[in-house]
């Protein structure tokens, strides 16, 4: 395949993310940051935590978004911000071909983040995983327990100041 | 716009239809009894844990654990640079080694936005086809087994063995290949591997008409799946399933005609969805009969792709490998057909260093595997079994 | 000492072609004044089952898997692997045997001790070759049918005692199945019963004899036979747990069903007694359908090839080999079927088999009685 038709492509992809972006925006002109329109993968800020919900929701049930499905739900840790977020990458299967990522940020300590899993089902696991891995609440998910973790772990393993815990149950841990 | 409450679905409860309904006798008085199953069972395909509450024979309610094969690739990803994370990436579902590998090169050139030589990119879908097959046949194979079926297992292993012969001529490996890397390929195809491949589609056509006669057609097989494990596709896109579980549901979505990465647009092949007359659509028999019907059209891609791939004297296929790997900032998520659905990578880079700051797997078993306590819901014991068979699941891919 | 310390009048006695003259000359053989002939007698049928469960019953089915399955099989220990299963047999008097701690011990105990008992007892009637037969009861039969039913005990207490719910899964699913196919099979065998009209094996066998070789089988002596013959033959594959009705022992559903816990010699102990009762039903089939102990081939003109094959050996080979078709029919089904739900198998014993039984049943009696 050519550069050309690659590079078309992707304009493509971020045109429709923008039309997303701009309805969306529009329904939450507070809530919403600008669409960031790297080529790879655009994406838009939720500034209002407490609202990522119900634009959840809007993302998923508007007629002109139809982002029905979650591809992908990822912690992600930004020491220099003090903050933990989610990076959700949204489509829409079957009804629109575009899609989107969002960002959702809380505080680093205590941080409390909406949960959608009641939204999307596929993001019951994938926030127990950020949950596990990076340490933010859910707020409303109906089972948050660690889950690739085993229960008693100290610790989230992914943040970027993690000090592996000296011994589990009198075992020795590797670093 | 809706309210929460309503705007969740409320199929929920996914009862097996007529002949499969299980009748739950209320008026007996009787004990729940918690049966583990797992980690250590013949059926959980490796190291999957089920805590099942049954009521007799019926399940009433099973919960999910894992864990027990987590590896910690997202934590070892942020210690290497971006090719030694290839490696890791093959063990995660080591039944598709090439095709993880695919999916991670397919998200890391991405950020590094290098053009991948033609050639390169055929041999990459041909090796990705091939093992393909070869998963699928483990899964038709286990599956077969799960149901207590022996000799369908034992025919997709002696099939699988000529593929891992020709993967191993290729690439030095029987498993976990390390083949594709960043920017190319590791070797060159071998001399006469085109003529040896097509040997091998040539006898594997009839075989994968054989495994049909002797398994999907069988009268118990179908009494078994049909029914058994219902999905409708809005559920399952809810849940995120993709792959061969959610075209089961009868949802056309082929990340290899929906993306279009690689010389996958230039190729003509079905994306396969049940036709509801065999099976009843969303069923584990119609997720069977999909991964069925994708081994006879991966055969027909390879055939395409040898048939297309230009021919070139002295072809050095790392010639676009960069002499350093370091993107520039940004973020990315990069994804693939896998066997068993979307494997994507969401990657951060932060433009300073060899190491990705963040590289999360989204693997579709994990994804798929999230449905399970919704589709294990009244179902008897061997019905679960026959369900976790049809997710095929790999669990060093949920654990990772 | 010479073979005429043990049969007293040898070579006469070994080409007799009177009903059970092995047996009777073995009964009334003392030493010593002691039974040993009585002994010989029991123990008779207890080597063959071992050598047969050594050499068909784990080779030949390993082996014939094998060849269903493009593989070889056991190739390493001996030529073409032959002495695999003594290596096996070996590994398995070294094991442990292990009782778990919260088992109930007597039970997990006489478990495989009933189980065993059980499907070997039927042994005792059952003739192998016109010479030689345990006990020939006149409700031999009715012996058979009954004391196999023993084994459902046993099961019970193995998977009871183990205490271990993978086992008590299979136990009662096991039990559920034996009890209600014991009713089709019966109703079957009834149908063989009814067109003999005697319970003796030997009498079964007696009365399917003649010049025609197969012709004279049950089977071939009425047109609806082969109802209650096939009735029969699934409801044995049910009765001792086999393929497509392994339900009980399922080993992707309930790791190994009730010998779940089981090692070493239990563990062999409950196959051997596995590998007896396939050799009991096939034996059953074979002597109430299929002429028992009676050479199938046919005089034709002057080749009398129904005479040159019958005689006490041969009769111990035709039965033994009619058995032995059966368990690889038995073989081969297991090796290509998948397994069936519980629910499903329940389904075909009550809705199907049964009422087909009672048809097979009505349409013999009819047949018997007024077209015969």
């Amino acid at each position: 395949m050519g550069e050309s038709q690659e590079s078309v492509s992707r304009s493509q992809e971020v045109e429709a993310a923008l039309a997303l972006w701009e309805i969306v925006h529009a329904a939450f002109p507070d809530a919403v940051s600008a669409l960031d329109e790297n080529p790879f993968m655009p994406f838009f800020e939720v500034q209002q935590t407490e609202r990522w919900r119900e634009i959840a929701l809007f993302l998923r049930d508007d007629p002109k978004l139809r982002c029905n499905y979650m591809a992908c739900l990822s912690g992600v840790d930004y020491p220099e911000e003090g903050k933990l977020g989610i990076v959700c990458n949204l489509e829409s299967v079957g009804v629109h071909a575009h899609k989107i990522a969002v960002k959702v940020y809380c505080d680093r300590e205590d941080g409390v983040i909406p949960s959608v899993a009641r939204v999307w089902k596929t993001a019951d696991w994938h926030e127990r995983e950020a949950f596990d891995m990076y340490g933010m609440t859910f707020s409303g998910h109906p089972d948050l327990r660690r889950i690739l973790c085993p229960e008693d772990w100290t610790g989230y393993p992914l943040r970027k100041d993690y000090v592996v815990q000296e011994s589990y149950h009198g075992i020795k841990v590797p670093n | 716009m809706q309210e929460l409450g309503k705007a969740e679905h409320t199929s929920i409860r996914v009862t097996p239809q007529g002949e499969n309904r299980v009748i739950v006798e209320k008026d007996l008085s009787s004990e729940e009894m918690i049966l583990n199953m797992g980690p250590q069972h013949p059926s959980t395909h490796g190291v999957l844990r089920l805590e099942c509450k049954t009521d007799g024979e019926v399940v009433i309610e099973a919960e999910p654990y894992l864990g027990y094969l987590h590896r910690c690739f997202e934590k070892h990803a942020e210690m290497v640079d971006y090719p030694g994370i290839v490696p890791f990436v093959d063990r995660m579902d080591y039944l598709a080694s090439m095709n993880n590998d695919f999916a991670y090169c397919i998200a890391v050139e991405k950020l590094l936005d290098i053009e991948i030589p033609r050639r390169v990119e055929f041999m990459r879908v041909i090796v990705s086809e091939i093992n393909r097959i070869a998963s699928h046949l483990v899964a038709i194979g286990t599956y077969a087994i799960d149901l207590g079926a022996f000799t369908p297992f034992l025919f997709c292993f002696r099939d699988r063995e000529h593929m891992l012969n020709l993967l191993e001529w290729t690439s030095g490996a029987r498993m976990l290949y390390n083949y594709i890397l960043i920017g190319g390929v590791a070797y060159d195809f071998p001399k006469d591997f085109a003529r040896r491949t097509l040997e091998f589609v040539k006898y594997f056509r009839p075989k994968a008409l054989e495994l049909q006669k002797l398994l999907t057609e069988n009268e118990i097989f179908v009494k078994r799946t049909k029914g058994v494990g219902m999905m409708p596709a809005d559920v399952a896109i809810n849940y995120g399933w993709s792959g061969p579980m959610l075209r089961g549901s009868g949802v056309e979505w082929d990340l290899r005609r929906v993306d279009g990465y690689s010389v996958y647009p230039e190729l003509d092949f079905k994306v396969c969805v049940p036709d509801g007359k065999f099976s009843d659509i969303g069923d584990s028999l119609s997720r069977h009969v999909v991964r069925a019907l994708e081994i006879e059209e991966s055969l027909n891609i390879i055939e395409q792709c040898l048939d297309k791939m230009p021919e070139e004297e002295g072809f050095d296929p790392r010639s676009a490998i960069p002499k350093r790997i370091r993107p520039k900032a940004g973020e990315v998520y990069g994804r693939a057909e896998n066997p068993r659905g979307e494997l994507g990578f969401y990657i951060i880079s932060d433009g300073k260093s060899t190491k990705p700051l963040r590289c999360k797997a989204r693997s579709s078993c994990f994804v798929n595997l999230s449905a399970m306590k919704e589709l294990s819901l009244g179902q008897l014991i061997p019905d679960l079994v026959a369900i976790i068979g049809s997710i095929d699941i790999v669990l060093g891919e949920v654990d990772r | 000492m010479s073979t005429g310390a043990f049969l007293p009048n040898s070579f006469p006695i070994v080409m007799s072609t009177s009903l059970n003259a092995w047996s009777d000359a073995l009964s009334e053989y003392f030493l010593f004044g002691l039974p040993v002939g009585l002994v010989i007698l029991a123990a008779l049928p207890l080597v063959f089952i071992a050598l047969y469960a050594l050499t068909y019953g784990v080779y030949g089915e390993r082996k014939i898997s094998a060849f269903m399955q493009d593989r070889l099989g056991p190739m390493e220990v001996g030529k073409w692997g032959i002495l695999q299963t003594l290596a096996d047999i070996l590994k398995l008097l070294q094991k442990e045997d292990i009782v778990n701690k919260s088992a109930d011990k007597f039970l997990f105990v006489i478990g495989p001790g009933v189980l065993f008992v059980g499907s070997f007892l039927a042994f005792a009637v059952l003739p192998f070759g016109p010479a030689f037969i345990g006990a020939d009861l006149n409700v031999g039969l009715f012996y058979a049918i009954g004391i196999v039913a023993l084994e459902v005990v046993g099961i019970l207490a193995a998977g009871w005692g183990s205490n271990n719910k993978w086992a008590l899964y299979g136990a009662i699913r096991s039990v559920a199945q034996i009890v209600s196919y014991e009713i089709p099979a019966a109703i079957a065998i009834l149908c063989g019963v009814m067109m003999a009209g005697t319970l003796s094996m030997q009498q079964f066998n007696i009365l399917q004899q003649g010049e025609y070789g197969f012709l004279h089988f049950f089977l071939f002596q009425n047109p609806i036979a082969w109802l209650p013959f096939l009735i029969y033959f699934i409801a044995s594959l049910a009765e001792t747990n086999r393929a497509p009705f392994d339900i009980p022992e399922a080993e992707s559903e309930l790791v190994a069903g009730y010998f779940t816990e089981y090692s070493g010699m239990k563990f062999a102990v409950i196959f051997l007694a596995e590998y007896a009762s396939m050799f009991m039903v096939s034996a059953i089939i074979s002597i109430v359908f299929l002429g028992g102990w009676n050479s199938p081939f046919p005089n034709i003109g002057p080749l009398l090839l129904n005479d040159w094959t019958t005689g006490p050996v041969w009769g111990a080979f035709w039965i033994i080999m009619k058995g032995f078709f059966f368990i690889f029919i038995q073989m081969w089904l297991r090796w290509t079927l998948p397994r069936l739900r519980v629910d499903q198998l329940m389904h075909v014993c009550w809705k199907v088999l049964t009422p087909f039984a009672f048809v097979a049943f009505v349409l013999t009696a009819i047949w018997e009685i007024y077209v015969k």
